[in-house]
């Protein structure tokens, strides 16, 4: 089906970079914005994030007792579905793994949700042995609003929309069920490296 | 029955380049006939594929900016000047070429002529795109309900479609325009003449009280300053459905 675009040379990543770059990708220095509405603005007075079982909230910590959890730095490739990668970013945030431990469950699957009713679901095993966190803060500094300040999902081995912004908490579910995306024809698990953008990919 | 199988999956297909029109000195609308397409609503966008002799391909999506009722389907494309796809479409691109594309995709930042409330887009630059296919939709078809688009440019010569928006406006029926120019205005000029601010869409936005829906399409700072502009006003949050456009975009 391929098609040679007559007089396209296109340009290439470094090979050293080039090998980073799951199919369909390219590099950005910069740090574009995608969001479907407002950005919202909590106070962290009043933010609060909590994990959600079947029959209401089993943790919940306020923004002071969540600083206080033992936190991790982060190195990681992000990659943006919109098609654009940015590489070796720097965050630091609570593992997931800190977030659930001692809790008693038998999920399958988590729906992060957000400020503005945003929400993004994830397989639970996705989330667990080092491999997500709950981001406050980039490159050194509190993490921007624009960005998902005061806190976001961090799942970087999946699509950057899963790593939900403005996150207030996890509900801990039983079976798969789509997100705010994933409701609009973006894929349900979101692979970089099989390509997952889209539904049927 | 291989569309069947494949229904809900978007798959790569070609579109002939039948035209090509310049809108504005950075800005080119490629009319394409597709004989695949599966129809689209207003406001969704598609995935571009470009392949070199070589092999390597590079992706971008680009916004829908012809309505569903049309037969051919119009991507208008801004060249950027570090872009890597945006330039060879605006700038290499020839009739009878072939492009690799597949879509639609996006389900949210969409209009339907069905819809009653008032219309209100608010357009930076090139995020004018698949606001147009909005308002083409609703040129399409009849709706009682007003529309009005709050459009910045930098320059009178870098409004797109601005003979068509001009007579879009004149009809019966249709909607309001108000445009804004950042940086330099023509003499005479008593329009706008500054980005697009609180005070401006005080003048010129539907009241909450209207019950209105709002689609703001552009930069990624004029979207964060519309959209937040928009909920001081009193717009209630899911009333306001954003789309950026990143430096990076293409």
């Amino acid at each position: 089906m391929t098609r040679i675009s007559r007089g396209f040379r296109g340009k290439r990543a470094k090979e050293r970079e080039e090998a980073r770059l799951p199919p369909g990708q390219y590099l950005v220095d910069d740090f574009p914005v995608l969001s479907a509405g407002p950005t919202p603005h909590t106070a962290l007075e009043e933010w609060t994030f909590s994990i959600d079982g079947d029959i209401g909230t089993l943790r919940s910590w306020s923004w002071e007792e969540f600083r206080a959890l033992p936190s991790e730095e982060i190195r990681a490739d992000i990659h943006c579905v919109t098609k654009w990668s940015k590489l070796d970013t720097t965050w630091e945030g609570i593992s997931i793994d800190t977030l659930l431990d001692g809790i008693e469950h038998d999920a399958t699957h988590v729906m992060a949700f957000s400020d503005g009713d945003y929400t993004a679901n994830v397989p639970l095993e996705d989330l667990l042995d080092g491999k997500a966190w709950v981001a406050f803060s980039y490159d050194g500094q509190p993490l921007e609003a624009e960005h998902g300040g005061p806190a976001r999902l961090l799942v970087p081995h999946l699509y950057f929309w899963k790593s939900a912004k403005w996150v207030r908490g996890l509900r801990l579910l039983d079976h798969d069920e789509p997100g705010f995306w994933e409701s609009y024809g973006y894929h349900i698990y979101g692979d970089p490296w099989r390509e997952q953008r889209y539904w049927g990919d | 029955m291989a569309r069947a199988a494949v229904l809900g999956r978007l798959i790569w297909t070609l579109g002939e380049v039948v035209e090509l029109i310049d809108e504005t000195a950075r800005v080119r609308s490629i009319l394409l006939d597709v004989p695949d397409w599966p129809g689209h609503r207003a406001g969704q966008h598609v995935d571009v594929r470009l392949t070199a002799e070589d092999g390597y391909q590079a992706q971008r999506s680009f916004s829908i900016a012809s309505p569903p009722e049309d037969r051919r389907l119009v991507l208008t494309v801004e060249r950027l000047a570090d872009g890597e796809v945006s330039p060879y479409l605006v700038g290499e691109l020839r009739a009878g070429d072939m492009l690799e594309l597949r879509g639609p995709i996006g389900g949210y930042f969409v209009w339907e002529s069905s819809r009653q409330e008032p219309l209100l887009l608010v357009a930076g630059g090139s995020g004018i795109v698949p606001l147009m296919s909005m308002l083409r939709h609703r040129a399409a078809s009849t709706t009682a309900s007003g529309a009005r688009l709050v459009y910045s440019s930098r320059s009178w010569e870098d409004i797109i479609y601005r003979e068509e928006l001009e007579q879009l406006s004149a009809a019966a029926g249709g909607p309001q325009v108000i445009h804004t120019l950042t940086r330099t205005q023509p003499p005479a000029w008593t329009g706008y003449a500054r980005r697009v601010d609180g005070a401006i869409l005080a003048e010129t936005a539907w009241p909450p009280s209207a019950d209105p829906v709002a689609f703001v399409c552009g930069p990624t700072p004029f979207v964060e300053s519309v959209a937040s502009a928009l909920v001081l006003l009193g717009y209630p949050v899911p009333r306001v459905k954003t789309e950026r456009f990143g430096p990076t975009g293409g």
